[in-house]
């Protein structure tokens, strides 16, 4: 079976402006697939690329295996649903959905009944009959959703569809856009700024950074696995301490920072002499008692109590503020602000990534 | 002279002064406070409000016409006997528009009716053909056009019409007069051995009044398309629709205040015009204004005159009302 979509060597440029450099990615049939990305850094463009309308600077978009140089968005079997959904106001419900049918073609009795089925599919056969404005913003959001299923796409491209809706609403949609594209079982591709989203969701991840696709993999990976100082920052809260590699041992090497000596694990094999930078996630920092000397000493600025799980700002001797989430021990005694606090953490928790040179 | 000169340019001065006196007096009052017109506006000022608008409204726009209604009722009578004992309403100045006697209604006025429904039907056309070529351009303008290209259309557009109209019209006629350059090229050009008239065709006298109120049109589809979000058009787009479906089911309808506010402007006006006919208009043309206008000064007939205005205002109100009631849309809505 050939893959939903294909990227080769996609590059898009707006006169001197690289929107999108060298973008390779293989996304599998019925795929959960999601761009992550600070706005700007070319997520939007690469969709609007694999939906038609962009076309590539250079190389290939491949839908379900054939080249779609020149095919333009109507002719591509894939749908988009936009940011601010753009339904149509001055249809109703079912004319919304009905609409790509309309232009294909279907004959009236036929486009009815698979209206109607979309209607019950996403829970509004009661509001086929309404305009699209007397509806709340979560059934919009579903109005969005059958009308682009209705012209059965083997690829729909969302692009950030959650973003107007409130904190709750969202949370939900996200399960049911994810019970949706189980059930329909085709590929959906993603595209949001906000890692939550992406990571509940999506079978995999890329992360997107200036044009350029830093990681893909699946959730997991880039959260706990990341392979460039951008993915470890972007995803998920995290400290980091730059510094210069003073020994390999195996997987592990050690590095020389203004904090002192720490170490950590080396997956991008770093060499000794090399700048790098050590990654530790604020729930791998374990309060020390004082006097111990791995990891670092400072003040503490703030202290949010959380329940299960309490939140320490610490301000080390460098000035560089680092984030601690202390947890799971009801007995811990709490830090107060102004107290001078130890951290510390496993090596193996904490992860070393090549500086970039810009940085 | 002065005396009028300083009542006419004064009184109005006097007014705005005394608006703003109110106004300072409101603020260090602190009358003013949300709610409703009152509320908002303080007592005073509203009062002034109402006062002034209705003042303009009644005495500038509707008294005139109510004194021209009035007197389209009127026979013709030389002044000595205005207000006398023959001063009687009367259908006459209508019935000479239908039949063309004060009297008889043996034979029907062909020659003013004729002119009356070719103006009225060549209005239509032209304001049709005013809206095939503003639609995309207006398209254009609002939807695909980058911020550079819109300022220059804007001011193509626009610089043409700080020409006045007679000039433009005279201009039309040198270019499609029997001597004038378009004939000269054909003749030039070996395409015509004769002179084409142009004008006694009425070629000229429809450009002109196609070209006279193009802006009356570009401007409302403008605001009513660019109001459009383009990911409406895109979506269509992405959902298989070819461009004039798009165009059809999605801008169009979108569009339609701006449509009916462009094409009600653009048929008024073009009923209404008097220049370009006047001065394009071939010599077997019978355009209405003209008539009317003649009644006017040419027959001194300021009765009957009145009588041919309010015909052509009255017929073009309900046709618009009319093809208004057809699209479903309502007055309020064209005015957005």
């Amino acid at each position: 079976m050939a893959a939903a979509v294909e990227l080769e060597g996609v590059n898009v440029t707006f006169g001197d402006f690289v929107a999108v450099k060298d973008a390779n990615l293989t996304i599998e049939p019925g795929e959960f697939f999601s761009f992550l990305g600070p706005s700007g850094c070319g997520k939007t463009t690469l969709l609007r690329t694999i939906s038609g309308f962009i076309e590539p600077t250079r190389g290939t978009v491949r839908i379900g295996g054939a080249d779609m140089k020149g095919i333009g968005p109507n002719k591509r079997p894939t749908a988009l649903i936009f940011q601010n959904l753009a339904l149509f106001p001055m249809m109703t419900v079912a004319e919304n959905i009905g609409y790509g049918l309309r232009v294909r073609g279907v004959p009236r009795h036929e486009r009815d009944e698979k209206v109607k089925n979309l209607l019950i599919q996403v829970a509004l056969a009661e509001h086929g009959h309404k305009k699209v404005s007397e509806l709340s913003g979560g059934q919009k959001q579903r109005v969005a959703i059958a009308r682009a299923l209705a012209v059965e796409p083997s690829v729909l491209l969302l692009d950030e569809p959650l973003s107007a809706l409130d904190l709750k609403l969202r949370q939900h949609m996200r399960a049911e856009l994810r019970a949706i594209q189980k059930r329909v079982g085709i590929t959906f591709i993603y595209i949001t700024h906000d890692q939550g989203e992406a990571l509940t969701m999506s079978d995999r991840i890329a992360v997107m950074n200036a044009g350029v696709i830093e990681q893909v993999g699946d959730g997991r990976a880039v959260y706990a696995e990341p392979r460039t100082p951008f993915v470890a920052a972007f995803v998920g809260e995290n400290n980091q301490i730059r510094g210069r590699i003073t020994a390999r041992d195996g997987a592990m090497a050690t590095l020389d920072t203004p904090l002192g000596t720490l170490s950590g694990r080396n997956p991008v094999a770093l060499d000794v002499g090399q700048e790098a930078l050590l990654f530790v996630r604020p729930e791998a920092m374990q309060l020390r008692a004082n006097g111990t000397t791995v990891g670092f000493a400072g003040e503490t600025l703030d202290v949010a109590y959380e329940g299960s799980v309490t939140h320490v700002t610490l301000r080390v001797k460098t000035g560089q503020k680092v984030m601690a989430s202390l947890g799971g021990n009801p007995g811990l005694a709490l830090p107060t602000p102004g107290e001078h606090l130890h951290l510390g953490f496993r090596p193996e928790d904490a992860l070393l990534l090549a500086r970039p040179e810009r940085h | 002279m002065s005396g009028s000169l300083a009542f006419v340019f004064g009184l109005p001065l006097a007014v705005v002064v005394f608006f703003f006196g109110l106004a300072a007096y409101e603020r260090r009052t602190g009358v003013a406070t949300g709610g409703g017109f009152f509320q908002r506006n303080g007592l005073p000022i509203g009062l002034y409000l109402v006062l002034a608008v209705g003042f303009w409204a009644f005495f500038i726009i509707l008294l005139p016409q109510l004194a021209m209604v009035d007197m389209s009722f009127r026979p013709k009578l030389p002044p000595s006997q205005m207000g006398g004992p023959k001063d009687l309403y009367t259908l006459e100045n209508y019935r000479y528009f239908l039949f063309g006697s004060t009297t008889s209604t043996e034979e029907w006025n062909w020659l003013h009716i004729k002119a009356f429904f070719l103006t009225i039907g060549v209005s239509i056309v032209i304001t049709l053909i005013n809206f095939a070529i503003c639609y995309p351009l207006a398209f254009h303008m609002a939807q695909s056009a980058t911020a550079a290209r819109l300022r220059v259309l804007l001011l193509l557009l626009i610089l043409p019409y700080w020409v006045n109209e007679i000039l433009r019209a005279f201009a039309f006629r040198v270019l499609l007069s029997s001597g004038g350059i378009i004939n000269q090229m054909l003749m030039g050009g070996g395409l015509t051995s004769e002179p084409i008239d142009f004008l006694g065709a009425d070629v000229g006298l429809y450009m002109g009044l196609s070209y006279a109120y193009l802006l009356m049109m570009i401007f409302p589809l403008y605001n009513a398309i660019e109001s459009l979000d383009t990911n409406q058009v895109e979506a269509a787009r992405d959902l298989g629709a070819p461009w004039w479906h798009i165009h059809a089911f999605i801008v169009l309808p979108h569009a339609k205040p701006g449509i009916a506010s462009g094409c009600t402007l653009v048929f008024m006006l073009t009923a209404g015009a008097l220049a370009a006919p006047l001065v394009l208009g071939g010599p077997r043309t019978l355009w209405f204004t003209p008539i009317v206008y003649d009644r006017f000064y040419q027959a001194f007939n300021w009765p009957q005159g009145a009588a041919y205005a309010f015909i052509l205002l009255v017929s073009c109100i309900l046709f618009v009302l009319v093809v208004l009631k057809a699209f479903r849309l309502s007055l309020g809505e064209i005015t957005r």
